[in-house]
């Protein structure tokens, strides 16, 4: 083995996202490491790659203990990683790009064309002809660059190479090349660790899977000893032992309908969404969830397809026309952390006025209550259960459930008819999250069409009055209140079209 | 602490097909649509194009040309010896600075004390030679471990206590300048006739200064094309975390742009020192030589935030400030239309950089 991890723990903050577990990797072998949002891959991969040290365990290469703490200890113990945001930089040529901090030097000065020699070779060696050692890295496709990565791992003398879903950036054709890549690595006898959702590549490329399950290791086996059903199985079997709020009582009008909506990501979007309703939104990382929700808000617009009331343009036309989004990355794109509650749930009316209707309220409903003074904001955070309750406090002290309270106050200041939530529980504590729960199917109760992504399959199936599941930019299917999580994964990795 | 799949898609976004054109703007080329479709023989000649550095010198080419026609029309004659003497001599001390400059920005920092400390530099420097020749050689070694003291401070304020460089060069600036006024009124020191020939003297149509310029900029070239050193500066200023986790001890990188870059003022100051026979409290900030060095690098192509660009374009950003200057003056435009048009003319050249720069951006 030329690696072996034995009872790896981590917690972050109090959270322990991983326990105890044991991989072992040989020399040649492609292992995958399989498993849900949140099992834990990244972390584990993190942690062989020297980016976190681990709480508990121990960690061998070749035999030999090591402990890393920091990135380019790994790097030269043979350990690289390779991210799907690739670390390069844009303006300088492959070459240089290759030997980062590792410039070869003759009497004192740089030797380029040693360094581009070198480079040359490597490409050579991993087939690749479409670009030299020359080429600035900007002017390569996203497939190119992962190529400049290997090599980048290569040329430290990688032994292994740990990549974190490779093909989630890559076109169906580059995917091929891809393969034949792991292929010439496994033939240099490079352990490369794959992390992948998407099965087909793990039963193409993999010897050896790993599945990880809620930080836990739930089973190693050779790929030829499982099926995919059975993998699906590992990953999502678990207790649904979760209360959620009990489903509505039939869907009304519909709020916002879609048909072949489309833009550079996303394509042949149909969907009505009705008010009442949590439509939940399923897929993988990188299937055009986030941006499905974004089109729907203007933010980054359909640019085919009707859509009524209107195809917003813009964030403001949406926000004009009803439609909110509580978005995933709530520090960055839902909060001023830096300013008060009252602030930032006053932001949204403070910029936009819904057309035909003063800023805030309808009445009766709860949370639409607010007026932009000082008791409204005060009845507002009661509303969505803010605790404690105080308008004056800097956001950034609030803890992640708190948070999204206070984006979610945000909107009810303009009463929007439809919302959509992007991860809305991510991050936050299990309280908390069974009040947001709470909030949002009050909201349905009250009328508001409500949208819902998460990679988190029971929430989302224990939530939503239907699922629709998305897959490379296109909905790939639609399914009943309360599906199961292996019909949901199904749709969502391409194993099968109901 | 796992999700990069958003900018991952993005990304993608970004590669198969032109994104959604920017409000009246055409839509942004698509510079990365994969080599591997077809074409790409990698380079790609297709993309290749012109740089800013090519920019910088067309314009310059442009404005000598444009100032030639003027000048013609207005009846004077633009390409004297007197004026490409002018131009070298007016740019030399701006020069030397801003390719200091230069390698304080490419790191993504930048040094808003230089003017101060040429103004302190030539001080040091006139006072200890005091008119004697014996007082050249300490007085050039005074000068210069002055400045590159400064620089260290700098570079270690910025990198140990994680201070902004705007602030932290701007609080070493106000220090020095407090100094300054707390210590003189006016001119002091004395500098000797010999040292005076370094501003003055010249070899045919090139003046001393000139060479001094070149051989400065040569040796900051250098530094950027063929040490490690230079390589990372690229990186720190390009993407500072893909340097770390690449080994690059990025604090180092930055502390050594500015100790280079403070010895770069202080050899503008010693230059201005030799002009003025004497050293002034007031030579740096009178020439403006703080922004405007930034301002001549911008216009060369460097990017304010770091990572691209090179000493090539500085020099030419400074030559087309200097042309612009001396085309006026034979004109004899008012000073303050002068200001005017050089202000337009920085900006609209950082326009048509990151016009450049959107159009072929890949992340």
């Amino acid at each position: 083995m030329i690696l072996r991890m034995r009872g790896i723990a981590k917690s972050f903050l109090g959270v322990r996202v991983l326990h105890g577990v044991d991989l072992d990797v040989a020399p040649g072998e492609v292992h995958a490491v399989v498993g849900e949002n949140g099992a834990g891959k990244s972390t584990l991969m993190k942690i062989i790659a020297g980016v976190h040290a681990p709480d508990e365990g121990t960690m061998e290469i070749d035999g030999v203990p090591v402990s890393f703490g920091h990135p380019v200890q790994a790097q030269r113990a043979g350990v690289a990683i390779i991210y799907q945001e690739f670390n390069l930089l844009p303006e300088r040529s492959v070459a240089e790009n290759v030997f980062l901090g590792r410039e070869p030097v003759r009497r004192g000065l740089v030797d380029r064309s040693a360094m581009e020699a070198a480079t040359a070779r490597l490409l050579a060696e991993l087939g690749e002809t479409s670009f030299g050692p020359r080429a600035p890295v900007r002017r390569l496709s996203v497939a190119q660059q992962q190529v400049v990565e290997i090599v980048k791992a290569l040329s430290q003398d990688a032994r292994i190479i740990v990549m974190d879903e490779p093909t989630a950036a890559l076109a169906g054709h580059e995917v091929e090349l891809l393969y034949a890549l792991v292929a010439r690595l496994r033939e240099r006898g490079i352990a490369v660790l794959y992390i992948s959702h998407r099965l087909r590549e793990v039963f193409d490329l993999a010897d050896r899977v790993t599945v990880l399950k809620d930080g836990a290791l739930v089973r190693t086996a050779g790929t030829g000893d499982v099926d995919p059903g059975e993998l699906v199985r590992l990953m999502v079997g678990r207790d649904l032992g979760t209360y959620f709020p009990p489903r509505g009582t039939g869907p009304g009008q519909v709020r916002l309908s879609v048909r072949g909506g489309g833009n550079a990501v996303l394509d042949g979007i149909d969907l009505d969404l009705r008010a009442g309703e949590i439509l939940g939104v399923a897929g993988l990382q990188g299937s055009g969830r986030t941006e499905l929700a974004k089109a729907l808000f203007g933010a980054e617009p359909f640019t085919r397809g009707t859509m009524s009331p209107l195809r917003p343009a813009s964030v403001r036309q949406a926000v004009a026309a009803g439609i909110g989004l509580v978005t995933e990355d709530r520090k960055a794109e839902g909060l001023a952390l830096r300013q008060s509650v009252r602030d930032n749930a006053l932001l949204v009316a403070r910029s936009v006025r819904r057309r035909g209707r003063d800023a805030p309220g309808r009445d009766g409903a709860p949370g639409r209550a607010g007026g932009s003074g000082r008791d409204g904001v005060t009845g507002l955070l009661e509303a969505v259960r803010l605790q404690p309750p105080e308008p004056g406090r800097e956001v950034r002290f609030l803890s992640g459930g708190n948070q999204q309270k206070v984006v979610l106050a945000k909107w009810m200041t303009v009463a929007p008819e439809t919302l959509i939530f992007d991860e809305p529980t991510r991050g936050v504590d299990v309280g908390a999250k069974a009040a947001i729960h709470d909030l949002m199917r009050g909201l349905a109760n009250d009328g508001m069409a409500i949208m819902m992504i998460s990679s988190e399959l029971p929430e989302l199936i224990g939530m939503s009055d239907r699922v629709v599941v998305m897959r490379d930019g296109r909905l790939a299917g639609e399914l009943p209140p309360g599906p199961s999580e292996e019909a949901v994964m199904r749709l969502a990795a391409g194993e099968a079209t109901p | 602490m796992s999700d990069h799949a958003d900018s991952a898609v993005a990304r993608r976004a970004a590669a198969p097909e032109p994104a959604v054109p920017p409000p009246g703007g055409p839509a942004p080329e698509d510079g990365q649509r994969r080599a591997r479709d077809g074409a790409g023989n990698g380079g790609g000649r297709r993309w290749a194009g012109i740089g800013p550095t090519q920019v910088i010198y067309l314009a310059l080419l442009g404005v000598m040309a444009a100032g030639w026609v003027l000048v013609a029309i207005d009846g004077g004659d633009f390409l004297t010896l007197e004026t490409v003497v002018g131009i070298q001599q007016r740019s030399a001390a701006l020069g030397i600075v801003a390719v200091g400059q230069t390698l304080a920005i490419l790191a993504g920092s930048l040094d808003l004390s230089v003017a101060y400390v040429i103004s302190l530099t030539s001080l040091v420097a006139a006072e200890i030679m005091a008119g004697r020749d014996g007082g050249i050689l300490p007085a050039l070694a005074a000068a210069l471990a002055v400045s590159a003291l400064i620089g260290l401070v700098n570079g270690l304020v910025i990198t140990r206590l994680q201070v902004h460089a705007f602030i932290a060069t701007l609080g070493t600036a106000l220090i020095v300048k407090g100094v300054l006024d707390h210590l003189y009124d006016g001119p002091a020191g004395r500098v000797p006739e010999s040292f005076q020939r370094l501003g003055y003297d010249r070899l045919g149509p090139v003046p001393v200064s000139a060479l001094l310029w070149a051989g400065v900029a040569a040796a900051a070239w250098f530094l950027l094309r063929r040490t490690r050193l230079g390589y990372r500066i690229y990186a720190v200023g390009g993407d500072a975390e893909v340097a770390r986790l690449s080994g690059v001890r990025t604090g180092r990188v930055i502390v050594a742009t500015h100790v280079l870059c403070s010895v770069c003022a202080g050899i503008a100051g010693l230059l201005l020192a030799s002009r003025l026979g004497a050293g002034a409290p007031t030579v740096g900030t009178d020439g403006g030589y703080d922004l405007e060095s930034i301002a001549a690098v911008v216009l060369g192509g460097t990017a304010l935030a770091g990572g691209r660009g090179g000493v090539g374009g500085t020099v030419g950003g400074v030559l087309l400030l200097a042309v612009l200057d001396s085309v006026f003056n034979q004109l004899e435009v008012n000073a303050f239309a002068k200001d005017v048009v050089r202000g337009v003319v920085i900006v609209a050249a950082v326009a048509v950089y990151a016009r450049r720069t959107s159009r072929r951006r890949s992340r």
